[in-house]
């Protein structure tokens, strides 16, 4: 998982994510990534993909 | 009105006074799998006898839905089209999230195939019909109720039966002995043979109502699915309907739930009372129970053979418990005739293992997804579904991420070894695929039950020893030949191409140019000559 697929928008990207966030309880905040995490999952739709995605995002988990 | 419980006669069987010759296939229990197998064997010429140590019809509807597969199979054997006259087959299913709909979808069936996706009808009738059926072969199925099998020894080349009646134990033998006593096989527990799986500590009450009025609102039967129901302080409910007016209710009561203090009325009555409102209705059968997903580690075990829930059990979401069976069924008879009758080696049954073991995997596999989807095992699982909840109601993806059970479908057996690999439309190992053909007929009928080389178009047969040959959309021929109706069968299965059906209905092979070393050779195949040798 070594491509940068965002490049120059990374940072407009990561704002919005955060401002998607903004005001919203811990619990609404959980429940609007798990929304966020299905849609996703359905644009990529490729499932090989995702269990890449899946397990390199499980490596970070801390310990 | 109640289903008339009448009970079988008890006969004294005749190893009670002496010796009696030994029989092809002992059959344990007079269930759905057993009586299937009984009638399978009968229309193949191969005697049975059935021991069951009851004598009635199942108690409560138990097995209620019944798919398009396993009434194509139950064609074959003669009761199909009684139980699809008898079923309630349904179309509209709602889903509900709370109080709100989430979405409701029409299965509008489509044109051109004999059975429906599946019906509802309660297993007592099934297995009355079956027992109907079983009397039209009173030289072939000898059913014996009351005769409970106590004990067993797989001598090598027959198996002794020990077998209890009220009027005393009597000993008799037979070349295959097929255990169909159910999830809790006392044959399977007899042998020590490890049934193991996934557990689940969820506890649900399943209920049959009778009501005149339909809680649907309307005459239409309907299939409601609740997750989070406002009128019952559980995961989820289920409501559809059977013939008889009688309503099937499932409710999730959660893992810490006595189940003996639930199975009462004063528990039920108000939980229904909630889910139906003020409408009459008379309680007419209960169960509380939990479930589990496992399976034997082979299904032939010598002369011992298992089918159904004795070999492999799984959850109730998506109807695989019984389907799953009656396909044990489907594929075991006509190997077991095979080899009873001398046609085949004994090695055959052992294709009957690999391939229902691999569909047995599918089915366990897509039970246990519908559980787990059902049974949040963490918070953040509960978050993940409702939120799936939450989108399904604009979102299609979501909805097809909603599980509530994915229902029963053929197995495939592609890529197994019986299979003569091809790149044909329908892919060898697929069940059939129904079609209609001229003057009412379906192809269901003019294929299952033996092997069949069936010609769609321009395509010429070879005659084969052991095959029977049709002809579907081709000028006249030395075999039957029919034609299609709105040219379904040849969209399905391609034009000028030749299909081998196995007894099953499964296709074994495809011909773009059936020579008759191929087919033949595929023919070999597919009754267990690996090598391919002919």
């Amino acid at each position: 998982m070594q491509n940068d697929n965002l490049g120059v928008e990374g940072d407009g990207i990561y704002a919005a994510l955060m401002a998607a966030h903004q005001g919203l309880t811990e619990a609404e905040s959980h429940a609007l990534n798990a929304r966020l995490v299905l849609i996703m999952a359905n644009e990529i739709g490729d499932g090989q993909k995702l269990k890449t995605i899946f397990s390199t995002a499980g490596q970070y988990a801390e310990t | 009105m109640p289903y008339d419980y009448k009970p079988f006669p008890y006969i004294a069987p005749p190893g009670l006074t002496g010796p009696e010759p030994r029989h092809a296939v002992a059959i344990i229990g007079a269930g759905p799998i057993g009586l299937a197998l009984a009638i399978d064997l009968a229309t193949k010429g191969v005697s049975n006898v059935v021991l069951d140590d009851n004598n009635v019809v199942s108690v409560g509807s138990r097995a209620i839905c019944w798919a398009k597969r396993t009434l194509e199979i139950f064609d074959r054997l003669g009761v199909g089209e009684r139980m699809l006259a008898k079923g309630v087959t349904w179309q509209v299913g709602r889903l509900f999230y709370g109080a709100d709909e989430v979405y409701a979808f029409d299965l509008l069936p489509e044109d051109g195939h004999k059975y429906p996706a599946f019906i509802n009808l309660q297993q007592y009738y099934v297995e009355e019909y079956l027992i109907d059926r079983a009397r039209d072969f009173p030289d072939l199925i000898d059913l014996r109720f009351k005769n409970a099998v106590t004990d067993h020894q797989d001598r090598g080349d027959h198996v002794a039966l020990m077998v209890e009646t009220p009027d005393g134990s009597y000993q008799l033998e037979a070349q295959y002995c097929v255990a169909c006593d159910g999830a809790g096989s006392p044959t399977r527990k007899r042998m020590g043979l490890a049934f193991e799986g996934q557990t689940f500590d969820e506890h649900f009450l399943i209920a049959d109502v009778e009501m005149d009025d339909s809680p649907f609102g309307t005459d239409t039967p309907e299939r409601w699915f609740w997750f989070e129901p406002p009128f019952h302080n559980g995961q989820s409910a289920l409501l559809h309907r059977q013939p008889d007016n009688i309503y099937r209710i499932d409710l999730q009561l959660g893992p810490e739930t006595d189940p003996k203090s639930e199975a009462t009325e004063e528990k039920v009555i108000p939980r229904i009372r909630a889910m139906v409102g003020d409408r009459p209705f008379r309680l007419d059968w209960m169960s509380v129970y939990k479930f589990r997903c496992a399976k034997l580690d082979q299904f032939v075990h010598g002369r011992m053979i298992f089918a159904g829930d004795s070999a492999h059990v799984v959850s109730p979401f998506g109807a695989r418990g019984g389907n799953g069976g009656i396909q044990d069924v489907d594929n075991l008879g006509w190997k077991l005739a095979r080899v009873v009758q001398g046609q085949s080696d004994a090695s055959l049954l052992d294709s009957y293992d690999q391939e229902r073991r691999h569909c047995c995997d599918e089915n366990i596999l897509n039970s246990s997804r519908a559980t787990n989807f059902m049974t949040p095992k963490s918070p953040i699982e509960a978050l993940f579904r409702q939120e799936v909840l939450r989108l399904a109601h604009d979102m299609p993806f979501a909805r097809r991420l909603i599980n509530s059970g994915r229902l029963s479908m053929p197995g495939s057996l592609a890529g197994l070894p019986l299979q003569t690999a091809n790149t044909a439309p329908i892919r060898p190992g697929t069940a059939i695929m129904d079609a209609p053909l001229a003057n009412h007929v379906w192809l269901l009928d003019a294929v299952q039950g033996r092997f069949v080389l069936t010609g769609f178009g321009n395509v010429a047969l070879p005659d084969i020893d052991g095959i029977d040959r049709i002809g579907i959309e081709q000028a006249a021929q030395n075999y039957p030949v029919y034609d299609a109706i709105d040219n379904l069968a040849l969209d399905r299965y391609g034009a000028d191409i030749a299909y081998l059906f196995r007894p099953d209905g499964h296709v074994a092979a495809a011909f773009f140019d059936p020579t008759p070393q191929a087919v033949a050779k595929a023919y070999a195949r597919a009754c267990g000559k690996i090598d391919g040798d002919v």
